[in-house]
């Protein structure tokens, strides 16, 4: 029999189906952990449905996270009565693993709770869920009537998804990020070059990668259409989740005999900073071909790229420097915790005496909620992760993605800028 | 409010028959199910598409179907995109591929979904189509030709059968308060 990858160990280990683990085959596998923030509001209303008394016999509170991380605080009377309705069933289900509007986005805070370990199967109503692939954890994300389902059943059914490699070797240069590596894979091999399968993550490069910057990748990975999305499972995950949660696990390493769909090979040493222009995500072009763009907004922020070093390398490009006069930036934190850090370390000082506006950790701006929309004919850049037309407010606006050192040098001189300048 | 009821879901039939309205590839769900109309499923249902096309939202009927390229419904998990295209009257998805969240979310719905390669490249919207869901056999009745996909897996075509993943949890719940 030939090896299995990751995807197939999970699954294999989860499933509730007698047949064999491979590519194609659907199962039905129970649910370790299951994620939820606004969507919430929906499975309540479904659950008006089904008798009271019938609630509690058929739901486990310990598997479920509900998160309140959009429209957080409430922009509004019916985002906060959404938000209300959550509450009230949270309390009357008696789920312990709650997080109000202070903490952050579901995608920082799960793994900072100690939710997140290797060699789970979890589902999450946001499609970014692919995140926890970089802790090596099976995660994905589905729509409500989904999650609903698995809110009262603990199981779903899953397609067991073909894998593809990417191989990354060489060193990142000077002022470039794991964000350029992921932006260049969506270009070169297009936003649909793992639809439906799962990503592994490997090589030298991904190696020397921190935990934070492989998240971004695994979390970038739902763009390119992946089901799960997995890094390297090496000592550095095991040591972030010690220091998170004292649950026992063990890492799943794929077979050496594993069958990959396909694989690539990617050197980093010559990448140049890359920018994902609009409208979507795989209309790539090497910052040379782009600078001087002028802009009116620089957002950094979402589950994407919110993290302590995206906030540190945005820090050290600013310090001392002022904001272009016709550019607003904006700084959304991914989490409490991390705003925190930024405020002790002195980095949050930085960002404001260059101008910057730093907001509660939230998912606001990069999905177009609030605290900071494009009007028409307004062209912003941003560190999240679609710049899908309308996605930021103004169909008529245009977005920019790149990594938080390409938006911090673009933001002093109001226009797309090359950050190995700085 | 999330969008919420099943009352777009159409009751399951072998056999569809209706118009075409072909599709480019990578339709994606902020297309389909704006942001500004998340919380508004009448407003979405007359804005739905119009980025692609103008007149979709204004003459898409009911029973129409629509013809897909590679990776419809790709970007957010929103489930708004689906049921948009249900309460617009859209009774089945014929495309080349689907993003993965938009497909299962469409089982999850009741919406058939069938997957065909090179199938956008043979109707032109306003071409009458039939769809035979079980054997995936597809039909173009103005050119008089067919076709044949992947066949669903019996877990999802069961799925669609019932109604739904909702109506098959309460189906299944009743079931069991009447066992006792």
């Amino acid at each position: 029999m030939s090896g299995k990858t990751i995807a197939e160990k999970i699954l294999a280990a989860h499933s509730l189906s007698n047949i064999d683990i491979s590519p194609g085959k659907i199962i039905n596998a129970k649910i370790d952990l299951i994620l939820s923030h606004f969507g919430t509001a929906r499975v309540v209303l479904d659950y008006g449905r089904i008798r009271p008394s019938k609630l509690r016999k058929i739901f486990d509170p310990s598997k479920i996270v509900v998160i309140l991380d959009h429209y957080a605080p409430a922009p509004n009377e019916k985002m906060a009565s959404a938000h209300d309705l959550i509450r009230k069933f949270v309390k009357q289900q008696e789920i312990e693993n709650f997080y109000d509007i202070r903490e952050g986005i579901c995608h920082q805070v799960l793994p900072e709770k100690g939710h997140v370990r290797p060699g789970m199967l979890i589902v999450g109503g946001d499609s970014h869920t692919t995140t926890y692939g970089a802790f090596n954890a099976a995660s994905c994300g589905i729509g409500n009537t989904d999650l609903f389902y698995a809110f009262v059943k603990g199981e779903l059914w899953f397609k067991v998804p073909p894998t593809i490699q990417f191989n990354i070797t060489g060193k990142l240069p000077y002022n470039t990020m794991s964000k350029d590596i992921i932006i260049k894979i969506a270009g070169d091999y297009s936003a649909e070059v793992a639809r439906y399968k799962a990503i592994e993550f490997s090589g030298e490069t991904m190696e020397n990668l921190s935990i934070a910057s492989r998240m971004t990748m695994s979390n970038f990975s739902l763009e390119l259409g992946a089901k799960f999305a997995f890094g390297i499972p090496d000592q550095k995950v095991v040591d972030w989740i010690k220091n998170r949660t004292n649950e026992p696990f063990d890492l799943v390493k794929p077979d050496a005999d594993a069958i990959y769909e396909e694989q690539f090979e990617i050197n980093i040493e010559e990448l140049e900073p890359q920018v994902a222009c609009p409208h979507t995500v795989d209309n790539v072009k090497p910052i040379s071909e782009v600078v001087g763009t002028k802009i009116n907004q620089a957002f950094i922020g979402s589950c994407t790229n919110g993290r302590f070093e995206d906030l540190k390398i945005t820090a050290k490009i600013l310090e001392g420097k002022k904001i272009h006069k016709d550019v607003r930036m904006i700084v959304t934190p991914a989490s409490q915790e991390i705003w925190m850090e930024a405020a002790k370390s002195g980095i949050a000082e930085t960002l404001i005496n260059a101008g910057a506006i730093i907001t509660n950790p939230n998912c606001g701006a990069c999905f177009g909620g609030h605290q900071g929309l494009l009007a028409p004919g307004e062209r912003c850049i941003s560190s999240s992760n679609r710049n899908f037309k309308g996605r930021m407010g103004s169909p008529a606006a245009e977005i920019y993605l790149a990594s938080p050192a390409t938006v911090a040098a673009s933001a002093i001189k109001g226009e797309l800028t090359d950050p190995r300048e700085y | 409010m999330a969008l919420t009821g099943t009352k777009s879901i159409k009751e399951y039939k072998d056999i569809l028959k209706g118009k075409v309205w072909v599709f480019p590839d990578n339709v994606d769900t902020d297309a389909i199910s704006p942001t500004q109309y998340l919380s508004d499923i009448k407003g979405a249902v007359e804005h739905t598409c119009e980025s692609i096309f103008k007149e979709f939202p204004r003459d898409a009927k009911d029973g129409d179907i629509i013809v897909g390229g590679r990776n419809f419904g790709c970007g957010s998990s929103r489930e708004t995109a689906p049921v948009i295209l249900q309460e617009k009257g859209i009774s089945a998805i014929v495309a080349e591929s689907f993003a993965r969240i938009f497909y299962r979310s469409s089982i999850a719905r009741a919406l058939p979904v069938l997957e065909i390669e090179g199938i956008s490249n043979e109707f032109k919207t306003g071409d009458e189509i039939e769809i035979n869901i079980p054997e995936a056999e597809i039909t173009n009745l103005t050119t008089n030709k067919k076709y044949r996909g992947k066949k669903l897996d019996p877990i999802l075509l069961n799925i669609l059968k019932n109604g739904g993943l909702e109506k098959q949890l309460l189906d299944e719940l009743k079931e069991k308060g009447k066992a006792k």
